[in-house]
């Protein structure tokens, strides 16, 4: 169906209307080109735009990043995929050192827009080392932009936005989501980074999620309204700019707050939006301020053992409950 | 090189010890905070590449960079200013000692985290062939960035896509304070690599800045013609320590006696002369230097602090340090 659209296929319908509008725009990445990315989120890119435009690499995360941050100082905009976000670590100096500093440290002389994409999270069993939520990683340096889609128009749009910033934007796929499909948003789609959305509407308690943990808190609420309980959900969609003006309305009209966050609870950004909504509206709230987070272990490969450490339905609604109750 | 071309890179060198100097002595007076990597001694690898170069062609350098500054057109007031924390200073003193950078002349930064920049420069090369720019990108980096994996993945993928950029080693025979020779397995830590990779590498005489001008334009000229990177090893010498905390005293004083007397202005001065260029010419430009670096130190002791704002912009393209609604 035309009016539809997989989040796998939206990562490369948002490349490529993007490659069509600006001949700046280049990918870099491991099997992104003939073999169209091991997650397929590539497909269709090589076909249409050619070698010159998609760039295979070898598997070398430092001069992917490294070469796309090059790129970027003098006149590119390019698209580096990491294939797998745990692999961020191995290019973590470009991310903490290099990228998010040269504009400031060279007194603004240089500008790096570039997007450096990468598929997060767990939920399809593939271990410790290739099924982290790293998000939060990413959120520790101050000067790179960070987006997470939930939906494939988001994916859409917000790569749009992504590709056309002139700043650095790292850019969250989620490997669970990929499989998923909604509507399929207009050709001119653009989602400006830093602006959460409502996802569901509600009055008694407000879930603030993002990426995976956005259809998971939908489920919950959907649930909860069974029990007449009235949750709204937050999606995020970004952690920087990160838009808390949305989250402190919703807690005024709720008075109840639960974070819903895959990267483990010890550093996850949860605990950035909470601090800031303890600090600005604690007035507001009638009860503590909860989170659900990844558990602090390594990503366990059962689907079993998973289930324990990462949010999941059951976890949301029993928190919602407890703080509906307080 | 012609005897004027090598005239003007004498007092380009000569400049650039002389603000090193400077940079030193203002360190030691405690007008320069933090830390500083002095180049005095490899003065010949910058100049000489940079008169190889185009206007527009990229420089990628290390945190002692400042010979890589100023080669590519930054003053020696704009590099002591910022040195010494000032309003005027290159990066506005946001970057200090080990981020010179000059980016309206193509001098894209210097880097601090050893070899990092050497991705960045294959980055460079790679925009300018994507572009049709006839533009190559150079990264100078030091022997002890040949062990870290940057330096490794920056070669091979500057190789496998015939990338037009220039990797060019200033071998001072030290990583920081240990011999480069006692924890590398190969005697020439650059060039020797080049084979690893199926590209052009040799090992080159930095304190003659004719050699240096001669291999990096004969890279360059290959990267233009679509042959792609090139390996330089210069050999070159410290004439101070590691950083400003270090006497060198580890370096046998027979090495520094012989490598002394192989110094670049010297090594210029003498070539000089033999083209026929009376001691007097030379001299004129020694007395020029010295004025320009004493107006340097001068406006740059009596220029403004920065403005406090200044701390909270330029983290994004729009000027702004704002990072939630």
């Amino acid at each position: 169906m035309a009016d539809v659209i997989s989040y796998r296929e939206a990562v490369a319908e948002g490349i490529a209307r993007e490659m069509r509008r600006d001949s700046t725009v280049v990918c870099l990445g491991e099997d992104i080109g003939a073999a169209e990315g091991v997650f397929k989120t590539t497909v269709g890119l090589f076909k249409e735009f050619g070698p010159q435009r998609i760039w295979d690499t070898p598997i070398s995360e430092q001069a992917i990043v490294g070469a796309a941050m090059g790129a970027a100082m003098t006149g590119m905009r390019p698209v580096a995929e990491i294939m797998f976000s745990d692999f961020l670590a191995c290019c973590w100096d470009y991310l903490a050192n290099e990228i998010p500093k040269a504009r400031y440290m060279t007194g603004g002389q240089v500008t790096v827009p570039l997007v450096i994409r990468t598929a997060n999270g767990g939920g399809l069993g593939f271990g410790a080392q290739h099924s982290q939520a790293v998000e939060n990683w990413a959120l520790t340096v101050p000067g790179l932009k960070i987006a997470a889609p939930s939906t494939p128009a988001d994916v859409i749009g917000l790569m749009a936005s992504a590709i056309r910033s002139d700043d650095p934007v790292v850019f969250f796929e989620h490997k669970a989501l990929l499989a998923g499909s909604g509507a399929r948003p207009p050709d001119d789609h653009v989602v400006e980074l830093g602006k959460a959305t409502v996802a569901r509407e509600g009055t008694d308690i407000t879930v603030v999620g993002l990426a995976s943990t956005v259809p998971v808190a939908l489920k919950a609420a959907e649930q909860l309204a069974g029990e007449a309980i009235s949750v709204e959900v937050i999606d995020l969609r970004c952690l920087v700019p990160l838009d808390m003006r949305t989250v402190l309305s919703s807690v005024e009209r709720t008075s109840h707050l639960l974070v819903v966050e895959e990267n483990p609870y010890q550093g996850g950004w949860g605990g950035t939006v909470v601090s800031v909504v303890a600090d600005e509206g604690f007035e507001m709230l009638d009860a503590p301020i909860k989170r659900v987070a990844g558990a602090c272990v390594p990503l366990p490969f059962a689907d079993a053992l998973e289930a324990e450490v990462i949010p999941t339905v059951d976890k949301v609604t029993e928190a919602v409950r407890r703080l509906s109750a307080y | 090189m012609t005897p004027d071309e090598l005239l003007d890179a004498y007092e380009e060198m000569a400049l650039i010890r002389r603000t090193e100097k400077a940079a030193h002595d203002l360190f030691m007076a405690g007008f320069v905070k933090g830390t500083t990597h002095l180049a005095a001694g490899h003065e010949a690898v910058a100049v000489g590449a940079s008169a190889a170069l185009r206007p527009d062609d990229y420089v990628f350098a290390t945190y002692r960079g400042h010979h890589h500054a100023m080669a590519r057109g930054a003053t020696p007031e704009e590099c002591l200013a910022e040195l010494m924390s000032k309003a005027t200073g290159l990066c506005q003193a946001k970057g200090g000692s080990m981020h010179l950078t000059k980016a309206s002349t193509g001098m894209l930064g210097s880097y601090a985290i050893v070899g990092a920049h050497l991705p960045m420069a294959a980055g460079a090369a790679w925009s300018a062939k994507l572009r049709g720019s006839g533009q190559v990108a150079v990264a100078f980096f030091g022997d002890g960035a040949t062990n870290i994996g940057a330096f490794h993945e920056a070669l091979n993928l500057a190789a496998v896509w015939r990338l037009p950029a220039l990797f060019v080693c200033e071998n001072n025979l030290y990583m920081e304070y240990t011999p480069i020779a006692d924890v590398t397995a190969v005697p020439n830590p650059a060039a020797d690599r080049a084979g690893g990779y199926n590209i052009p590498g040799e090992v080159i005489d930095g304190n003659d800045v004719t050699v240096v001008h001669e291999a990096v334009a004969r890279a360059a000229e290959r990267a233009r013609k679509g042959d792609g990177p090139t390996l330089i090893e210069a050999q070159t010498y410290r004439h101070f320590g590691h950083s400003r905390s270090d006497p060198a005293k580890y370096r046998p004083a027979e090495e520094v006696e012989r490598w002394l007397k192989h110094d670049p202005l010297d090594v210029a001065r003498a070539r000089l002369e033999a083209a026929g260029v009376p001691p007097e010419t030379i001299a004129e430009r020694d007395r020029r230097v010295a004025q320009v670096v004493e107006a340097a130190v001068a406006a740059a002791k009596n220029a403004p602090e920065p403005d406090r704002e200044l701390a909270f912009t330029d983290v994004w393209a729009d000027g702004s340090a704002t990072w939630r609604t």
